[in-house]
């Protein structure tokens, strides 16, 4: 009778919660540490940057997720590729002009669908290892993009599409202090809900990831789920592509690299185990958050590249030992 | 029919062999077209020598990654902790070095490649943390660590060194043979060992292996030990060579690894392969490279082609058994 009343702590902290937990002490600890804008008013401008600045990590790694919950230690290691491909397809086609720009999302989707689809068919037909497979076709995206640009890129985003997306969103004359971007982010995600937790294909995804055998005796046709998750990640990594395009304009070849690696370990962060089955995308959300409150302390503090690299596959490492761990032999 | 498809299925390394004898002829037939016909020994020579020297780095680092995979787990740092080692190795010496020098660091580089290699294997086998993930992040941290040591392309090696890995041909024979030739015995006798059955016998079924008392944990370590020590024998190859080192060589040949073991038709779900494959796959690989570059191929689109390559590479393998497998019904 008395079980509604009184406060109960969970018995253990979901990782997505740690995560935001991590990243709101991460944050509030660097406030102090780097001396920039105290007082509250300048912490909450500065924590909407950092939203604003996670949309895109956020957007990239929807795709990740979706094939890492699959399973059958599927991975993409094409994202980064795909990010640039999308960005420079929608560069090209738009061409500066925003008239474009629903052609240029078109072009840019669809050429991810397809890296998607290749991905797909050689990890669930081929039975190339995933980690293989994605990055040699990663390496094929790059190759065909240098082969048909030779180094130089004409075009760019129009001049509404990146009032979009780097331009704070106002309804009427409303200023909440986030752009479109994450406008972008918050509708993606609702989707990924959608189509995770509410169709029969997350259903047969979640499935899949458990146990492939178990999940084709009960009639769920596993290769096809399989490809299909492939295509929806590069379809939604193209999207985050598209997106950055529109903030930073113009393209360079590798627009793209510096968003794989964190895109996997946003994933990890929150909590999606690596084997498949189990997870969310809210936690990836989280996860992409921790992983930009990191990367702006180790910007403004002048870390270079070579510490950063450490830093973060010291990180990664720590993460997965704490909630990514395989079960022991003995059990 | 049975025995035919039961001897490619038993000796993995038939269709790399195969591949590589059709590609060596092109090979050859290209550098006479391109060359001229004279002096056919001297070609020959040339052809196997340098050749086959400038791919024992990535011939080292594809038998290490086909150990780890025979063992059923696998190592996307290798490339990394070569760079390491490599840095290590050229930031140690000055041109004039003696022997004993030389021999003094290179004891200290294989230690850390054995090191390395031990901070894998405690990840993957201790901590039990998928070894495509553990070894995806510790590659990070050796590029890292590679580019603290060494943080833009350069170094020394004795030319002691130098002069004696490329000029020596032992009984007349090329060195890189002579290379081949000892890898292949010493594999004869480890796979021959009970720690070489355990090794095979873990990769088929883990479960199993454990069961029937096999220390999978300590086997897993160990494999990833003998990862890094051959990493830092690819990581002298190479500097010897090359003279000098690029902190960011590595990344590249990590998936070069991968791809000559699958190439040289030892699978990637472990209990089966051995090193003559993965031998062959990198010569193929290398000399289809070779071809490539004969042909003259447009430098933007270069990319294209080494990309391509790899691809049919590794899907060749599944393609042929899928079509043997349409044949069958």
């Amino acid at each position: 009778m008395n079980k509604s009343i009184g406060f109960q702590l969970p018995k253990r902290f979901s990782p997505p919660v740690i995560a935001v937990i991590l990243a709101i002490l991460l944050f509030v600890i660097s406030t102090f540490f780097l001396k920039t804008d105290t007082g509250l008013a300048g912490m909450i401008n500065r924590g909407k940057m950092i939203i604003n600045i996670t949309a895109f990590l956020g957007l990239i790694a929807a795709g990740q997720t979706i094939v890492i919950l699959a399973g059958g230690e599927g991975i993409d290691l094409s994202a980064g590729t795909t990010v640039t491909l999308a960005a420079i397809l929608t560069a090209v086609v738009a061409d500066k002009s925003d008239a474009r720009l629903p052609l240029a999302l078109f072009v840019a989707l669809s050429a991810g669908a397809l890296v998607g689809l290749i991905n797909g068919i050689g990890v669930a037909i081929l039975k190339i290892h995933p980690v293989v497979m994605t990055l040699s076709v990663s390496g094929v995206t790059m190759g065909t993009i240098l082969a048909i640009y030779r180094g130089a890129v004409q075009g760019g985003a129009g001049p509404g599409f990146n009032k979009f997306v780097a331009m704070p969103f106002t309804i009427g004359n409303v200023n909440f202090g986030f752009t479109g971007a994450v406008v972008a982010w918050i509708f993606v995600s609702i989707v990924l809900w959608f189509i995770l937790n509410k169709t029969q294909f997350g259903k047969h995804l979640f499935a899949i990831g458990v146990n492939r055998d178990a999940a084709h005796l009960s009639g769920v046709r596993v290769t096809r789920t399989a490809i299909l998750a492939y295509v929806l990640c590069g379809v939604f990594t193209a999207f985050g592509g598209f997106i950055v395009l529109g903030y930073i304009q113009t393209v360079y070849f590798i627009i793209g690299d510096g968003y794989l690696f964190p895109s996997i370990a946003a994933v990890v962060l929150g909590g999606t185990v690596l084997a498949g089955g189990e997870g969310s995308y809210w936690g990836t959300m989280s996860g992409a958050l921790v992983l930009t409150v990191l990367d702006s302390i180790l910007t403004s503090s002048q870390v270079e590249e070579r510490a950063r690299l450490i830093v973060l596959g010291v990180l990664l490492l720590a993460v997965i030992s704490l909630y990514g761990r395989q079960k022991a032999l003995r059990q | 029919m049975q025995q035919i498809r039961r001897f490619f299925t038993k000796k993995t390394f038939v269709f790399s062999i195969v591949l590589f004898i059709l590609v060596i002829l092109v090979n050859f037939a290209m550098q006479y077209a391109n060359l001229g016909l004279d002096k056919f020994e001297k070609r020959f020579m040339f052809l196997l020598d340098n050749n086959i020297r400038g791919f024992i780095p990535l011939i080292l680092l594809a038998i290490a990654q086909a150990i780890v995979l025979i063992n059923g787990s696998i190592d996307l740092s290798i490339g990394n902790l070569m760079g390491v080692v490599a840095a290590f190795l050229v930031t140690q010496y000055s041109k004039d070095d003696s022997i004993a020098r030389f021999l003094q660091v290179f004891v200290m580089a294989i230690g850390i490649g054995v090191l390395a290699g031990a901070l894998n294997g405690i990840f993957v086998s201790l901590v039990r943390i998928p070894p495509f993930i553990t070894t995806y992040a510790t590659s990070f941290v050796f590029s890292g660590i590679a580019m603290w040591i060494l943080p833009r392309p350069g170094g020394n090696m004795p030319e002691i060194a130098t002069t004696f890995y490329r000029t020596m041909l032992p009984l007349g024979l090329p060195m890189g043979m002579w290379i081949i030739l000892i890898i292949m015995l010493l594999w004869l006798v480890f796979r021959n060992t009970r720690f070489g059955a355990h090794m095979y016998a873990i990769g088929g079924n883990e479960k199993a292996a454990f069961t029937s008392g096999v220390s999978v944990i300590r086997h897993r370590m160990s494999v990833h030990m003998i990862a890094g020590f051959l990493a830092a024998f690819a990581a002298l190859a190479l500097v010897l060579i090359t003279g000098s080192s690029d902190p960011r060589i590595g990344a590249t040949m990590t998936l070069d690894s991968v791809v000559a073991v699958v190439l040289g038709g030892t699978p990637m779900s472990g209990g089966i392969g051995g090193v003559v494959g993965p031998i062959f796959g990198v010569l193929t690989l290398g000399f289809v490279r070779n071809i490539v570059g004969f042909a003259n191929v447009d430098t933007w689109v270069q990319p294209l082609v080494d990309a391509l390559i790899i691809l049919v590479a590794l899907a060749s393998p599944s393609l042929i058994r899928l079509i043997l497998k349409q044949a069958r019904k």
